[in-house]
């Protein structure tokens, strides 16, 4: 009974990365037994042509059909986001090192250790400042082009890609902190300077 | 019955998402200023047993669900679009704060502005499918 009452409590809590990273390599694992793949970011490509891209390139021109099990899997991820939120978050404020919260009150971040997402980009008090909204369009369009571009995101390269041991995968990944790496220590600074 | 089983994965990958904070904007930024083990501690871990159950599902030549074999294709060799697609996105996730699967999760979770972020993703797809043919790969 105790372990049961534990193991809610942990339910309602962050969980830790030694169960949530086991359980994304089960999930891809799944849709591989399915035989599909783990990628998230083909879904873009997807909306495209179902938004009628493939009049401007024929790189719009697929099956969308073919696709439709993907579009179930961001159904049920929009559906999962849901329930951790409402249901299973009593206390969303992530708690992150002090180091990194001094850094992002530096950076104007007053939110930073307080809650799930900065307030200073994600609330709609947030959007009455029209930079708000440029910095959302344009880190939008780099994750879409830059993913597109790459040929897979986090899930299709990081995860699916590095775990069947591909290289072009790797080089991608190495991409991914390069560019992250550049603009949280660069560009952070020019973009937040308060 | 098989599109209940993705709508099933689907939400469990969210909620695993979001209860790992791997969703959280804060998390990216943390991982990016090496202040935490907690990105890392999932990506490694996800990558340990990812490997493990991949390896398995190739060497044991195990069948589909529905009994088909299972291909799992190679990435073609090239250099230039994994450096320079990867560095774009990179800018993008760390500033963002989120990667694709992310983006669907908060929009359930209900942070309005993420819209804006998938409506800015959704664009750059579109212009790379019409630029792609101009770019190096």
């Amino acid at each position: 009974m105790i372990f049961v009452q534990n193991l809610t409590k942990m339910l309602y809590q962050p969980w830790p990365w030694y169960v949530s990273g086991p359980l994304i390599a089960i999930i891809m694992a799944l849709l591989i037994l399915m035989g599909k793949k783990f990628g998230m970011s083909s879904n873009l490509e997807t909306f495209c042509s179902i938004g009628g891209a493939g009049k401007f390139s024929d790189y719009f021109k697929i099956d969308i059909k073919s696709k439709r099990w993907n579009l179930l899997v961001v159904l049920g991820s929009v559906i999962g986001g849901f329930l951790g939120a409402q249901w299973l978050s009593p206390n969303p404020a992530v708690d992150i090192s002090e180091q990194t919260v001094t850094k992002l009150q530096d950076l104007g971040f007053e939110s930073a250790g307080a809650a799930y997402l900065p307030t200073e980009l994600f609330s709609m008090e947030s959007l009455t400042d029209p930079k708000v909204w440029v910095i959302l369009l344009v880190a939008g369009f780099l994750v879409g082009f830059g993913t597109r571009y790459a040929g897979g995101c986090t899930s299709g390269h990081a995860i699916s890609g590095l775990s069947n041991l591909q290289r072009p995968s790797l080089i991608a990944v190495i991409g991914f902190f390069i560019g992250g790496l550049i603009m949280v220590h660069l560009l952070f600074p020019l973009i937040f300077a308060s | 019955m098989k599109s209940l089983a993705y709508i099933i994965i689907g939400t469990f990958l969210g909620v695993v998402l979001y209860k790992s904070e791997a969703a959280s904007w804060f998390r990216i930024y943390e991982m990016f200023q090496f202040d935490s083990f907690h990105m890392y501690g999932i990506i490694g871990s996800a990558l340990a047993v990812g490997v493990v159950l991949v390896q398995w599902i190739k060497k044991s030549k195990v069948k589909s669900f529905s009994g088909e074999n299972i291909s799992i294709p190679h990435k073609e060799k090239t250099f230039a679009r994994y450096i320079l697609g990867g560095t774009l996105f990179g800018l993008g996730w760390a500033l963002a704060g989120a990667c694709p699967g992310p983006i669907y999760i908060l929009v359930g979770a209900g942070y309005w502005p993420i819209v804006i972020v998938l409506f800015g993703a959704v664009l750059g797809a579109f212009v790379y499918g019409v630029l792609s043919g101009k770019l190096p790969h």
